[in-house]
């Protein structure tokens, strides 16, 4: 058994190379640390710009507006990054939703129907505060996704209960909204994401309404780990 | 000078998790070790996003940057799990075969 087992155990027993890769990365820590070290800390940064155009942006949170507007065409790429890793794990696997062995404790479940709502609500709350002070989109996406998790693991099949095409538009919602918001912004005869002066409170807050929904369910239907069966591509 | 230190620590853990990538063969254990790389790399930039001078005692861009990030690479991090549970399935490598005791479990 030990013989055959190069991979794992083999590497308990001293080796000299990697012993070498050892040096080799603290070598790199110490070069790093002294970059780290070195690095500019004084000045303010980018703040006094973004503090100079918060006005325009629509909102009162420097990073909400750094986020949705300043740096929108950053963050639609990254949406879009969110709905392609679903894409990519539903292609290669199909999460099946068998009832584990154990039996799910009956205090963990009346607790998980307790907090479920409450999680939606915070979330809700989280967009909306985004305006203003920390939070918005991610923040309560991921506080949505944290209660379809809590919901998987009491084995309340939430996933396979919902229509699958109600799921698809939903994770769909966000970077269909975001990517409509940017072209309409093109047709009225604008750049790319360059919301009309004035609207851009409102367009902002449905942006984010729209993308925490979908990164919410991105990260539960992540966490299941493939696409719910018997979906509409099984008929 | 604190946040000087987190971002020592932020280097600490990135390279920490480089010398696990280099030195570990599972899959598992490389995705892991790639999540180490990546918190120490938001810790940096969050730690030096601190501007004592400015405004708001932030520079929102880093923050912003992080948000997104952490997200990113939650989903990358998964996207990664199922193609590992994948080569587990299919490969033909001893030290993956050994420990396919209940692998059906996937996810996040």
């Amino acid at each position: 058994m030990m013989m055959s087992k190069p991979g794992i155990s083999g590497r308990r027993r001293f080796d000299p190379f990697l012993l070498l890769i050892f040096l080799l990365v603290l070598l790199l820590t110490l070069i790093l640390a002294r970059a780290v070290c070195t690095l500019p800390m004084g000045g303010e940064g980018l703040a006094g710009e973004v503090a100079r155009f918060q006005q325009q942006s629509g909102v009162e949170s420097p990073v909400t507006a750094v986020l949705l507007n300043f740096r929108g065409y950053d963050t639609l790429l990254e949406v879009m990054v969110l709905l392609l890793a679903v894409i990519g794990v539903w292609s290669l696997a199909t999460a099946s939703f068998v009832k584990n062995s154990f039996a799910t404790s009956p205090v963990q479940i009346s607790v998980v129907r307790l907090l479920a709502p409450l999680m939606c609500l915070v979330a809700a709350y989280l967009v909306r505060q985004g305006t203003h002070l920390a939070g918005g989109a991610f923040q309560g996406g991921a506080v949505l996704g944290a209660a379809g998790v809590l919901l998987l693991v009491t084995e309340l099949p939430w996933l396979s209960v919902v229509p699958s095409l109600l799921l698809r538009i939903g994770l769909l919602l966000g970077p269909l909204c975001f990517l409509a918001v940017a072209i309409l912004c093109m047709f009225s005869g604008r750049q790319l994401l360059q919301y009309p002066s004035g609207e851009a409170g409102w367009i902002v807050l449905l942006i984010e309404s729209a993308c925490a929904v979908s990164i919410g369910l991105t990260l539960a239907s992540l966490f299941a780990g493939g696409r719910p069966g018997g979906d509409v591509s099984d008929d | 000078m604190t946040n000087l230190l987190y971002s020592l620590g932020g280097v600490l853990l990135f390279t920490m998790g480089f010398f696990a990538l280099i030195a570990c063969s599972h899959p598992l254990r490389k995705i892991l070790a790639v999540n180490v790389m990546s918190t120490g790399v938001f810790l940096i930039l969050v730690a030096s996003a601190y501007r004592p001078e400015s405004a708001g005692n932030i520079d929102p861009l880093p923050h912003a940057m992080v948000l997104t990030g952490i997200v990113v690479s939650v989903s990358v991090t998964a996207l990664a799990l199922v193609l590992a549970c994948r080569v587990q399935e299919t490969s033909n490598l001893a030290f993956l075969k050994q420990q396919r005791n209940g692998s059906e479990e996937s996810g996040e």
